[in-house]
């Protein structure tokens, strides 16, 4: 007590954040300005925000609340300085709340229990009454086996005037369940500071055939890498005939010391890692500077089956093996479709229908001419039993991707185990006593029971109705 | 017989459900009780058949194998299966309580949601997987976050009807609280109505709502039709407000009392709340880590799922450290259905953000 008294400014600080006030306080600003957030999005272009405000509160107030909105952080609020305050605010409030308890719940869990008396066992909330023939020399080994197969297997014994007392409890350490789940929300966040301080996010345009040693944060800053990535090759892969994407594939290539150290080919939810920074498939694009600059990939197999595989770029020729057609390409669209009137024309500024033009002849006559599509085999047959496969337009496409460092993802993951098994604990164990009185009279002995859960007794209460029917089974059965 | 035939006849049996129990409620027989519970029965395995045989048609269309290919990727798969957990939920307490009272609140739900189905014309067919979606963790975490908003749509209701039952006093905040929420709940409902009466044909269902809701009443152009909105919706509201107490004698006949309801409100958060947090929370951010390499990025989706968790950790917490019974966590536990709703339809419907598939 002495000690309390001494330090009263250090006693108000802690009834501050003991009080429950204030977590509510915290509790309901975290969710205000989360919903805030989530009406106003985040690090998007102004004009998106003013458009948000205009529609909820007209056009005359609209400009003015962005001004302030913009002040007061809330265009990336999850980062601002005031958002993570209220974070730290309830980690402070979460330990403090918890230690405050922690004494009483923690005399709950080690407190042994003893005898009652039976004035005492009558009261409890969950209590039966049974009489067994015999006296408590005959009948004991039935009582203590069912208390045995209830689970409780540590019981005590307690000897009493012309009775017999048993008692035991388990299950203490549920009322811990809770602890571990509030210190799992502290591990969560020190996971968080962990990969905010120590790792980085960015992101990585990476064409077609180059390769870097960088990424890029989101404010525009190199993060150097320490090793070279390159990307191969990249392709989008759609379902049947429709423009709708059923993977996107990137395949990479890990140099380090002018050595290739690793391979892989990575799609959405496979990601790729290599010395502790991770590269997601997150988006791709078509690079126009390179438009004229690509390699076309084809594969010319002739009437009478010889083949040729060639790399050509825009204007080459080529000659179908074995005869005298030659091939020359004119043109590309990355999304070719035909109209109405049969013009063609690019309808997507993506590679979601390559097609090339190519003119053939022979021996210098025109033959004929059109375009040929990847994605579509029929148009690949030539007169003459010939075929021109379309097979790829290379290095004109770049993958996008998300390039993450997270030392702190094992913590955060820590922690989102001790969160399943705390709340598993708090909400599906309970802490459990029991006892059971044996009371010779005459021949006969009478059995009191007295039970206690701190969760749902209705679960328990038919646990010790099963515990009363085994002794009456094996009581008929000992006969 | 295809899924189709098994979702109608169990849409079907959930409407004869609800017929049978308000007959078991007027009539108190048990034979009636017992065959209100049957015909749920059999709706329910129809229903379970409808999704396993979905599920085997989505495995021979996308052909990603068995675990990928659970019909939970739109939202009108979504609806079927939060339908088939609050069936599932409503059963057991059944079991549990010994009472069928409450069966004449749940099936009516279940057959309005799968008759909304089919009415709005919400796409059924069977769409491709996105690359995004195509993980082992779409199961697990689609599951039990759904098996959470069944919870706690469970919690909602008996929350509800403790409300109705409890509040005496026309002009006490749980009596206003309580009828406000109802009134809202109705209103949206026909204003949402007559929306799509005026403009369903026209549009898509997720275009509809995200481009023409309230646009025949509260957004009208036209400012007398706007005015007349408000001025029915604030009738509504003191009908609602004048004559609830209705409510509170037809839950009377029940044979419900409040200190079940709330226990049932209580045991549903009870486990409703760890399986969300683990199904919705965790496994959600360890996908999101996967997927994006973001374990949190603060997407709408992500904030109102804390959102609603914190609701219900206070909920909690106030009934177990403070001592809270009754009316006041009632009022918590209707609103952190409120959320859920949000959470699961307004944010895809109403925000944009990485979640945005859900919609579709």
């Amino acid at each position: 007590m002495e000690e309390v008294k001494n330090n009263k400014i250090t006693d108000k600080i802690w009834d501050f954040f003991a009080s429950v006030k204030l977590a509510i306080i915290i509790f309901a600003l975290i969710a205000i300005t989360s919903i805030i957030g989530t009406i106003i999005e985040q690090r998007a272009e102004p004009a998106k925000n003013i458009e948000v405000l205009t529609k909820l509160f007209g056009e005359s107030l609209a400009p003015g609340l962005y001004t302030i909105f913009e002040k007061l952080g809330f265009m990336d609020m999850y980062r601002s300085w005031w958002f993570i305050a209220l974070l730290v605010l309830f980690s402070v409030n979460i330990v403090i709340c918890s230690l405050e308890r922690l004494p009483r719940i923690w005399k709950l869990v080690k407190e042994p229990i003893g005898p009652m008396s039976e004035e005492q066992l009558k009261k409890f909330p969950i209590k039966r009454e049974l009489i067994l023939k015999g006296k408590i020399d005959k009948v004991r080994e039935t009582i203590t086996g069912a208390i045995k197969a209830s689970g409780f297997k540590n019981y005590k014994e307690n000897k009493e005037e012309k009775s017999l007392q048993f008692f035991a409890q388990k299950g203490n350490y549920s009322r811990l369940g809770v602890y571990l789940t509030h210190f799992s929300i502290l591990i969560i966040l020190a996971g968080a500071i962990l990969g905010m301080s120590l790792g980085f996010k960015g992101y990585l345009n990476l064409p077609e055939g180059a390769r870097s040693n960088v990424a890029f944060s989101y404010n525009g800053k190199e993060i150097p890498l320490g090793f070279n990535i390159r990307c191969d090759n990249f392709d989008v892969e759609f379902y049947g005939r429709s423009d709708m994407p059923k993977e996107y594939r990137s395949w990479l290539t890990i140099i380090e010391n002018g050595r290739e150290v690793l391979q892989k080919s990575i799609v959405v939810n496979d990601p790729l890692t290599y010395k502790g920074v991770t590269f997601y498939q997150s988006s791709y694009g078509l690079i126009t500077e390179n438009f004229n600059r690509g390699i076309f990939i084809l594969r010319i197999v002739s009437g009478d089956s010889q083949i040729s595989n060639l790399n050509l770029r825009a204007g080459d020729t080529f000659q179908i093996p074995g005869t005298s057609i030659s091939g020359k390409i004119i043109d590309f669209s990355p999304a070719l479709k035909i109209d109405r009137h049969g013009h063609a024309f690019t309808y997507a500024n993506q590679m979601n229908n390559p097609a090339v033009y190519i003119d053939f002849s022979e021996s210098g006559k025109q033959l004929l001419s059109g375009w040929i599509l990847k994605r579509h085999p029929e148009t690949w047959q030539l007169p003459g039993g010939h075929r021109v496969e379309f097979l790829d337009y290379w290095g004109v496409e770049f993958t996008g991707l998300q390039v993450r460092k997270d030392p702190g993802v094992w913590v955060v993951y820590l922690g989102c185990i001790a969160m399943s098994a705390g709340l598993f604990i708090a909400f599906f164990m309970s802490h459990r006593k029991i006892w059971v009185k044996a009371i010779e009279e005459k021949n006969n002995t009478r059995l009191l029971i007295g039970a206690f859960s701190n969760k749902s007794s209705v679960a328990y209460e038919r646990k010790i109705d099963r515990l009363v029917s085994v002794i009456n089974k094996r009581q008929e059965g000992g006969k | 017989m295809d899924s189709s035939f098994f979702f109608g006849l169990s849409t079907m049996a959930y409407i004869l459900a609800m017929i049978i129990y308000i007959t078991y409620i007027a009539f108190k027989k048990n034979q009636i009780g017992i065959l209100a519970t049957t015909v749920t029965i059999i709706g329910f395995v129809s229903q379970t058949l409808a999704i396993t045989l979905r599920w085997k048609e989505f495995a021979d269309f996308i052909g990603m194998g068995f675990i990928r290919s659970a019909p939970l990727t739109n939202l009108y798969e979504s609806l079927v299966f939060f339908v088939w957990c609050l069936i599932l939920g409503y059963l057991i307490i059944e079991f549990k309580f010994k009472n069928r009272s409450f069966g004449a609140f749940i099936t009516p739900i279940a057959g309005l949601a799968l008759a909304f189905i089919d009415i709005s014309g919400m796409s059924k067919e069977i769409q491709p997987l996105v690359p995004a979606l195509q993980s082992n963790w779409l199961l697990a975490h689609v599951v039990m976050s759904f098996i959470g908003y069944a919870a706690f749509a469970l919690s909602f209701s008996t929350g509800l009807m403790y409300l109705i039952m409890t509040t005496e006093k026309r002009n006490g905040s749980s009596y206003i609280f309580w009828t406000l929420t109802f009134g809202i709940f109705l209103i949206v409902l026909i204003s949402m109505g007559i929306d799509f009466l005026k403009f369903h044909v026209v549009v898509k269902p997720e275009i509809f709502i995200k481009s023409y809701m309230f646009k025949t009443s509260f957004l009208n152009p036209s400012s007398v039709v706007k005015a007349i909105s408000w001025i029915t919706a604030i009738i509504i509201f003191f009908i609602i407000w004048r004559y609830g107490h209705i409510l509170k004698t037809v839950i009377e006949k029940f044979n419900i009392t409040p200190e079940m309801l709330d226990e049932i409100t209580y045991k549903s958060i009870a486990v409703g709340f760890p399986i969300f947090t683990l199904g919705g929370l965790i496994l959600g951010a360890i996908w999101a880590d996967q997927a994006w390499g973001v374990y949190w990025s603060w997407d709408p989706k992500e904030t109102w799922s804390l959102i609603t968790w914190f609701i219900y950790a206070f909920y909690l917490h106030s009934r177990m450290i403070r001592g809270w019974r009754g009316k006041k966590v009632a009022i918590v536990s209707v609103i952190g259905f409120m959320a859920v709703i949000f959470t699961y339809l307004g944010v895809n419907l109403l925000l944009s953000g990485l979640h945005s598939y859900g919609s579709a």
